[in-house]
């Protein structure tokens, strides 16, 4: 269809169109750097928008994982191949839930994933406090449907890789620079309001999200 | 059989006869502006945001056929593939093209107005393609075999007793509940089914950043991410304005987006794609196609005052703040975009022939203009189409397709005589006169004015005669 493109373009140009500049109004947002009111604000918003919070030391992550597990009654847990906190989790599954490595292409298993999978486990890129928002950057190691299809999604974040808010996080992180194939902020479970604008959790995505932030970390 | 907007008149009538859809309607939109107010609960901040969203996307249109060509280069060398449409012929016909080409029978689509806009289900079902909706509102809709009657909220003229009832009706095994969570549960189990087995996802496009060549999806339900990640092949689709410059362009317009439509400071989910699956990843799709609509838009961008238009970022706000929308549903209007922004975009999508009622259906009241997140003079361009469906185009104007199609001879009669008569005194004088002394003659009945209006009736003396009188 280049006949198109170009028929398109061609109309468009025609017009000849005055370039605006960049230079726009600012607007205020929120923008505290305190490491106390960011990760106060995170968990406010993200408690807000249904999701659990704890907030534990890094030593405390194999155990707060163990119990979490029992507590949701979780059996089976899909998890990524490796990341940081690959060996904790590997060790809180011991003995608590079987694990199933996401290590093969999406469709060898995708029946499983979709129906045999209780929870799955991901660590976050980041995170930003003045939309209390997860920010996820899936790879091969953690890919994408890991944090969508399982029913429960638990998260592990940093408090350190907690950002004031999103255009900060994409400057200081020089996002434009380069995009993975797929980016994500996640602000609670999946949600709708499309049946007389009744609020109901687990709508396609997870039911469940629990984020697990590691305060010294 | 869907709406027209050639029937606006009588299918707004049988609107407001419907009790249950007007309390539908009145909830809902209730609902949605005391979200709203809540969100933007500090003027300043408001404005200020409004400005910011404004200047952006009056920057991004000012450099469209550049910034188109900057998101094609941009996402060809992230590996998706860029296809151009001038309409909905040539739009579904690509699609058909790619989906054929994997021998896929069944696509599951996040919601798109884009794709309402070209009829992709139909166009789809035609070539023996079954096209699913999964929005949630969008699937309930597609059961019931209707049209959206809302941009952000497709679903919203129908109540849970409805829902149920359409439910009960289709899908297997559904035991009758008024229970929001059940019935939602009803949905998730069919659609997840459908995920897995699709072979193709569709899926419409907030914004597409031109810098990095990345297609940006809003949305709560998880569907959208669903549709983009799990099937081999995704196919986007948007239209050609929404283009922005820098991948900074997008939370000021994010904010701004989520605010007005639902009152969210943020969405669940804000699903950046900037390309199909890597050697090494294990899912997404594989493939990854961006469908860049005109259908109409270069008509609105060719000229500077209704290239204001194409500013919209579909929040909805518009038709919730205005007063015959919430009265008579988007149904009426016959327009895959209803309210406000469907009676300006609707006549160059469609033509003015075909739409030449819906700039009318206004009390130019101005909540529209007031509440839009991006500052689109609505009210000024009602005028403005008022004003074309009835003139030829000015000269050196490219004529708006349908243009002057209003005209009416008897209403060109009655303005030239007026004319005439104002610029003759002796004739003005003489006709004011006949007017305030046969008054009695005047009808009472003057077709739809005195329905609910008692007829005017001129005064028993001219203001002239008046003030001369006074002077004595
Ligand atoms: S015209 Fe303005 S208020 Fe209406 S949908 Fe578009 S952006 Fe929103």
């Amino acid at each position: 269809m280049s006949t198109a493109r170009t028929a398109i373009l061609d109309r468009l140009r025609r017009v000849n169109a005055l370039p605006l500049k960049a230079s726009e109004p600012d607007y205020p947002i929120w923008n505290d750097a305190d490491p106390d009111a960011m990760l106060a604000r995170l968990t406010g918003l993200l408690e807000q928008n249904h999701a659990e919070v704890l907030r534990l030391p890094r030593t405390a992550l194999v155990t707060t994982l163990r119990e979490r597990l029992a507590q949701a009654g979780i059996k089976r847990v899909a998890t990524g191949t490796g990341g940081e906190f690959f060996d904790d989790i590997t060790q809180a599954l011991n003995g608590t839930a079987e694990r199933v490595c996401f290590d093969r292409p999406l469709e060898e298993w995708k029946d499983t994933l979709f129906n045999a999978i209780d929870a799955g486990i991901t660590g976050c890129h980041g995170a930003i406090a003045a939309s209390g928002s997860l920010v996820l950057w899936p790879g091969p190691e953690e890919p994408r449907t890991l944090s969508l299809v399982p029913p429960h999604h638990i998260a592990i974040l940093k408090a350190s890789t907690l950002h004031t808010n999103l255009p900060a996080m994409m400057t200081d992180e020089g996002w434009s620079q380069g995009m993975p194939t797929n980016l994500l902020l996640v602000s609670g479970p999946s949600k709708t309001a499309d049946i007389q604008q009744t609020l109901a959790y687990g709508a396609h995505g997870p039911s469940a999200l629990t984020v697990l932030i590691l305060e010294d970390a | 059989m869907h709406n027209r907007p050639q029937h606006f008149h009588a299918q707004a009538e049988a609107a407001l006869a419907d009790t249950e859809l007007r309390a539908n309607f009145r909830g809902a939109m209730d609902y949605l502006r005391d979200k709203r107010k809540t969100a933007f609960a500090d003027a300043a901040e408001e404005s200020a945001i409004r400005d910011r969203a404004e200047a952006i996307r009056q920057r991004c249109l000012s450099k469209l056929p550049e910034l188109l060509e900057r998101l094609e280069s941009n996402c060809i060398a992230n590996g998706i593939r860029v296809h151009w449409a001038e309409n909905a012929e040539q739009a579904n016909a690509i699609f058909t093209d790619i989906i054929q080409s994997h021998g896929g029978t069944l696509a599951v689509k996040g919601k798109s107005m884009v794709s309402e806009e070209i009829e992709l289900n139909d166009a789809m079902a035609k070539e023996g393609i079954t096209c699913l909706e999964s929005d949630m509102g969008e699937y309930i809709v597609q059961l019931g075999r209707e049209t959206p009657s809302h941009i952000i909220m497709p679903a919203i003229h129908k109540n849970k007793q409805q829902v149920a009832d359409l439910f009960a009706e289709h899908v297997p095994g559904f035991e009758h509940t008024l229970d929001v969570d059940t019935l939602i549960q009803t949905g998730r189990r069919v659609l997840r089914e459908k995920y897995r087995t699709a072979d193709v996802g569709v899926s419409g496009v907030n914004f597409a950043v031109a810098e990095t060549g990345t297609l940006c999806l809003v949305e709560n339900e998880g569907n959208g991410r669903m549709c983009t990640t799990v099937p081999e092949v995704h196919i986007a689709i948007t239209g050609i304005e929404k283009v922005v410059e820098y991948l900074a362009d997008v939370p000021p317009l994010f904010s701004a987006l989520t605010r007005s439509a639902t009152g969210q400071l943020i969405t669940t989910y804000f699903n950046m794609i900037s390309g199909p699956r890597k050697d090494d990843e294990l899912d997404g799709p594989k493939e990854v196609h961006l469908v860049l609509l005109d259908n109409g838009r270069s008509q609105a961008y060719a000229d500077e005052e209704l290239r204001k238009t194409l500013q919209c970022i579909r929040c909805g706000a518009c038709m919730n703040h205005c007063p015959v929308y919430t009265r008579i549903g988007g149904h009426a209007y016959g327009t895959v975009y209803p309210g406000p922004i469907g009676k300006i975009i609707s006549p160059h999508l469609m033509g003015l022939d075909a739409t030449q009622d819906l700039p009318t259906a206004s009390s130019l009241c101005g909540a529209c203009g007031e509440v839009c997140p991006v500052r689109i003079p609505i009210p000024e361009l009602l005028q403005r189409l008022r004003h074309e469906a009835k003139q030829d185009p000015r000269p050196g104007a490219l004529p708006l397709r349908g243009q002057k199609a209003a005209a009416s001879n008897t209403e060109a009669f009655v303005w030239r005589s007026f004319a005439l008569a104002t610029r003759q005194p002796a004739l003005y004088r003489m006709l004011t006169w006949c007017a305030t002394r046969l008054r009695w003659l005047m009808p009472k009945k003057l077709g739809p004015w005195t329905r609910c209006r008692t007829a005017p009736r001129p005064a028993a003396k001219t203001l002239r005669e008046l003030m001369a009188e006074r002077k004595q």
